[in-house]
C-alpha cells in the first residue's frame, strides 16, 4: 500500500491529544524537562481541538484562594458531594491547591478575565466558577504549548499505544495515520501523556439526521482516552459513572451562567416548582446522607447534580413537560440579555443558531429544556477515566505507587479525561493535570525508568497492517455490490456507530429506555457488543476519512465495554438521574462505598473487577 | 472542512458530524464559510454571522431571526494583549533549582498560586487527614 512510514525517534514526553490537559502538559513539561524532545500528536489543529475548541464562557474551577473565597478541601468536598461520595480526594486536592497559578498566569498571557468592580475580585458567576470572555481561550493556550513543543503534529489519528517489547507493561509511544495525507506515523518515545478526550457518541443521541452532530460534549470526543489506555492494560475507574445533562433543547446550550448569574430557574409545563416535591422519596432511594433537603437548605449545599436530573425525569414521565428555563424575567434587563446571548456565542453558538431559526427570544419566551443523552468522560459532574498514582505528599497507600497521574502501565500518564475519579477538573483543572503530569513525567525519566525501551520492527509493521485494513477490505469487496453501501462482507463505519449507538441506548441506559437498566440488559447488551467487535474485523473505509471514523468507532466500542463491565460489577444505583440499575434501585452504602477498578488482559480481553478502598479528607479532629 | 478539487471551495463533508463549533467559519478570512442550523430542528430563514480579529482583539457577530423581527449586533474582546507576546518561553527561563524538582511545586509557583508569597496547601497545613470509610 502507498502509505508513506514516517518515524518520529527518541522522544522523551509525547503528548497525545492537546485539548486543555495536553497543553498543560506540554507547556509544563518544557519547564522540567529543558533539554527533552516534546512532541504533541493530535487529532485535529491544536488551535481548535478538544472540548474549549469554541471558547469557553467561563473557568468552571477556581478557588480563589488569593481572595480568601476557597481553600482546595472546600472544592474537594464540594465534588464528593456532587458525586455522591465517589471521588479521588486525593487527585482532587492536588489539582485544587494548584489549580489558580495556571488561571492567573491565564490572564497573563491575554485571557479576558471578568472582575467584580465592587469587590475588585474576578466576576463571580457561582462560588467555583469565574466569567470570562473565552472565545480564544484554545487559541492562547496553544499558543503556550507551541512555545514549549519541539514539534506538533496536527491532524494525527492515534490508534494504538506502543508498547516495550522487552518489559511488559512499559508504555513505548504510540502509533497513528495523518487523515489528509494517509500517512503512518510512528512516535517512540519514553513516556507518554493521554489527553486525548471523552466519549460522545455512544449512546444513540436525541439529535437526528444531518443534525446529529449536535450533541452537548464534541462529537470528536471519540473515547481514544479510554480505548487507547484500556487496550495497553491500563486500570480504569468509575466507567459506570456516565453523565446525563439538563440543558437547553436541541441545541445543548449551557445553562451554568443562566442558573447561577441570571437567576433564571426552571419550572414545568403547568409554570410550577416541581424539584421539591421528588425530594422526599429520593431521599427515600439515596438516603439521608446524600440528600437531606432541610439540612442542605441550612448549609447551603447544593443538590447533586444527577438527583436534580431525577427530578427533571420524573416529572416529565409524569406528564407535566416539557421542563422550561424561566428567561422571561432576568432578560427584561438588558444588560443581562446581552449577557445570555454572549455566554452562548462564546461557547455553543449552536443554541444561538437555533433560536435564531425558531424565532424564539428568551425575552418573551421561556425556553425548552430537556435531559441528554449519557456521555462518558471524567472532568465535568463525573469522574470516568484511568486509575492513576496520586501525589506522595497526599496520597494513601492504596492511591500511590511513584509517579503523580501515573496509570497502571509504566511511563504512561493522563490528564483531563484520562484520569477517572476527578470530576470537576473543568478547563483550568484538565490543564493542572497536564502540568502536574508532565513534571512528573520528567523526574520519571531522569530516575532512569524509561531505560532501554526497545521497539520491535515487528511491532510497527504488524500495528500498520492493522490499521490500513479497513482500507484493503473496501478495496477487495467494494465491487460485489452495484452501488450503495449494502455490502455483504463488510460494514462502514458509520454502520457500526449506528448499531453501537442503538445498543448502548437500549442496554445500558440510554435516553430511550429512561436510563434503566438490568443485570440482564446489561448481559445482552455486552454479547452483542462482542459480535459488533467480531464484525469490526470486517469494517470497510471508502477513504482515509472514513479510516478515521474506522479508528474512532473502535474507540467508543472499547470504551462502552468498560462502560458495561463496570454498571454490571456496581450492584446499586448510585447516581439517580445518571442511570438507574432496575434490579437494586437504592444506594447501597454497606457494600459499594467503594470505587470500582477493572483491568482488561491484553492478550485475552477478559475483564477483572475489584473495588478499591475511599478515603475522604476530613479534619485532623475528626481523624483521631 | 475539505476544499472541492475542481471548485477550489471548501465543503462541509460530513454534516453529521459536525459541532456547529464555527471554528471553521471564524478561521476564513474571506467570510465564505457560512452556517445554516441543520435541518432536524432549525427552520430556514436565519443567520448567525461572525468577524474575529486578532489584530484588534476582538469577536463580532450579528444574530438575525427566521422572522426578521430580530437582528442584534454583538461584539466582545477574546483577548487583552498583543496576540501571543506575553507567553514565556521556558526552554529559556532560569532552570528550577534541586529543592524546587523535589517538591510539589509547579512553574511560577508558589508566587501565581496567591500572588502574595505564601505557599502551597498540604494536608499538614490545613489540618486534614485521610480517611476510609464511609464519611460525609
Amino acid at each position: 500500500m502507498g502509505h508513506k512510514t514516517i518515524i518520529e525517534d527518541d522522544i522523551d514526553i509525547l503528548v497525545v491529544g492537546a485539548g486543555l490537559g495536553g497543553t498543560g502538559a506540554a507547556f509544563e513539561a518544557r519547564y522540567w524537562g529543558q533539554d527533552k524532545k516534546i512532541v504533541i500528536a493530535e487529532k485535529a489543529n491544536i488551535d481548535r481541538s478538544g472540548a474549549v475548541a469554541q471558547g469557553l464562557y467561563a473557568i468552571n474551577c477556581y478557588m480563589g484562594t488569593r481572595f480568601g473565597e476557597n481553600n482546595p478541601e472546600d472544592h474537594v468536598r464540594y465534588a464528593r458531594m456532587d458525586l455522591m461520595g465517589m471521588v479521588r480526594e486525593d487527585l482532587l486536592f492536588d489539582m485544587a491547591r494548584h489549580v489558580d497559578s495556571a488561571v492567573h498566569q491565564f490572564e497573563e498571557w491575554g485571557l479576558p478575565l471578568m472582575k467584580d468592580p465592587k469587590k475588585g475580585t474576578y466576576m463571580r458567576e457561582g462560588r467555583w466558577q469565574i466569567m470570562i470572555h473565552g472565545e480564544s481561550y484554545k487559541p492562547i493556550v496553544a499558543e503556550a504549548a507551541k512555545k514549549s513543543a519541539d514539534k506538533v503534529f496536527n491532524r494525527i489519528c492515534v490508534t494504538h499505544l506502543l508498547m516495550d517489547d522487552d518489559k511488559a507493561n512499559r508504555v513505548a509511544g504510540a502509533v497513528g495515520f495523518n487523515v489528509r495525507t494517509g500517512n503512518y506515523h510512528v512516535f517512540k518515545s519514553k513516556t507518554v501523556i493521554c489527553g486525548a478526550g471523552g466519549a460522545s457518541n455512544i449512546f444513540k443521541p436525541r439529535s437526528v439526521g444531518e443534525g446529529a452532530g449536535r450533541v452537548w460534549y464534541a462529537p470528536w470526543s471519540s473515547g481514544s482516552a479510554y480505548g487507547l489506555m484500556i487496550e495497553a492494560g491500563a486500570k480504569m475507574t468509575q466507567m459506570e459513572n456516565r453523565i446525563v445533562l439538563a440543558r437547553f433543547k436541541d441545541g445543548y446550550g449551557p445553562v451554568g451562567a443562566y442558573f447561577l448569574h441570571l437567576k433564571t430557574y426552571t419550572q414545568n409545563g403547568l409554570g410550577e416548582e416541581y424539584e421539591s416535591k421528588w425530594f422526599p422519596a429520593l431521599t427515600e432511594m439515596v438516603g439521608k446522607e446524600y440528600l437531606d433537603t432541610e439540612g442542605q437548605h441550612l448549609s447551603h449545599k447544593p443538590i447533586p447534580t444527577c438527583l436534580r436530573n431525577h427530578a427533571f425525569i420524573s416529572e416529565v414521565n409524569a406528564g407535566r413537560g416539557p421542563i422550561h428555563m424561566v428567561t422571561m424575567e432576568a432578560f427584561q434587563d438588558p444588560h443581562l440579555e446581552e449577557i445570555g446571548w454572549h455566554n452562548f456565542l462564546g461557547m455553543t453558538g449552536g443554541q444561538a443558531v437555533l433560536w435564531a431559526a425558531t424565532d424564539v427570544d428568551p425575552k418573551y419566551e421561556n425556553p425548552e429544556l430537556t435531559t441528554s443523552e449519557p456521555y462518558v468522560m471524567g472532568s465535568h459532574a463525573t469522574g470516568c477515566g484511568a486509575w492513576c498514582s496520586g501525589p506522595e505528599d497526599v496520597s494513601p497507600p492504596e492511591y500511590y505507587w511513584g509517579y503523580n497521574r501515573m496509570t497502571t502501565v509504566e511511563g504512561l500518564f493522563g490528564a483531563g479525561d484520562a484520569v477517572g475519579g476527578t470530576p470537576h477538573a473543568f478547563s483550568s483543572g484538565s490543564f493542572t493535570e497536564g502540568r502536574l503530569a508532565a513534571k512528573a513525567a520528567c523526574r520519571y525519566i531522569n530516575d532512569g525508568k524509561a531505560a532501554g525501551i526497545r521497539v520491535s520492527d515487528e511491532q510497527i509493521s504488524r500495528l500498520k497492517e492493522k490499521i490500513f485494513k479497513p482500507l484493503e477490505t473496501y478495496r477487495v469487496y467494494s465491487n460485489e455490490v452495484v452501488a450503495g453501501s449494502v455490502n455483504p462482507n463488510f460494514i462502514n463505519p458509520r454502520q457500526g456507530l449506528d448499531r453501537l449507538q442503538k445498543l448502548m441506548d437500549e442496554y445500558c441506559g440510554g435516553f430511550g429506555v429512561n436510563y434503566m437498566t438490568n443485570e440482564k440488559l446489561l448481559n445482552i447488551g455486552l454479547r452483542k457488543l462482542k459480535t459488533l467487535e467480531e464484525d469490526m474485523e470486517s469494517i470497510a473505509a471508502s477513504d482515509i476519512h472514513e479510516l478515521l471514523r474506522a479508528w474512532e468507532l473502535h474507540h467508543r466500542i472499547r470504551t462502552s465495554e468498560s462502560v458495561f463491565q463496570h454498571t454490571l460489577f456496581r450492584k446499586e444505583t448510585r447516581w439517580p438521574g445518571y442511570y438507574y440499575r432496575g434490579d437494586a434501585m437504592k444506594l447501597d452504602d454497606t457494600n459499594w462505598h467503594v470505587l470500582t477498578v477493572s483491568h482488561r488482559d491484553r492478550k485475552t480481553g477478559e475483564y477483572t473487577m475489584e473495588k478499591a478502598p475511599l478515603y475522604h479528607l476530613v479534619g485532623d479532629e475528626q481523624g483521631e | 472542512m475539505h476544499i472541492d478539487k475542481t471548485y477550489r471551495r471548501a465543503y462541509n463533508i460530513e454534516p453529521s458530524m459536525c459541532w456547529e463549533c464555527y471554528s471553521c467559519v471564524k478561521a476564513c478570512p474571506h467570510h465564505a464559510i457560512d452556517v445554516r442550523g441543520y435541518a432536524d430542528f432549525a427552520p430556514l430563514g436565519h443567520s448567525v454571522r461572525v468577524h474575529r480579529d486578532e489584530e484588534k482583539g476582538t469577536i463580532a457577530w450579528r444574530i438575525k431571526f427566521r422572522n426578521g423581527k430580530k437582528d442584534m449586533e454583538l461584539l466582545a474582546p477574546i483577548t487583552t494583549k498583543p496576540w501571543g507576546t506575553c507567553i514565556p518561553k521556558l526552554a529559556e527561563v532560569a532552570a528550577p533549582s534541586k529543592d524546587m524538582r523535589d517538591s510539589q511545586l509547579l512553574f511560577n509557583e508558589p508566587r501565581y498560586i496567591r500572588l502574595d508569597g505564601g505557599g502551597l496547601h498540604t494536608l499538614k497545613s490545613n489540618g486534614l487527614k485521610f480517611k476510609a470509610g464511609v464519611y460525609y
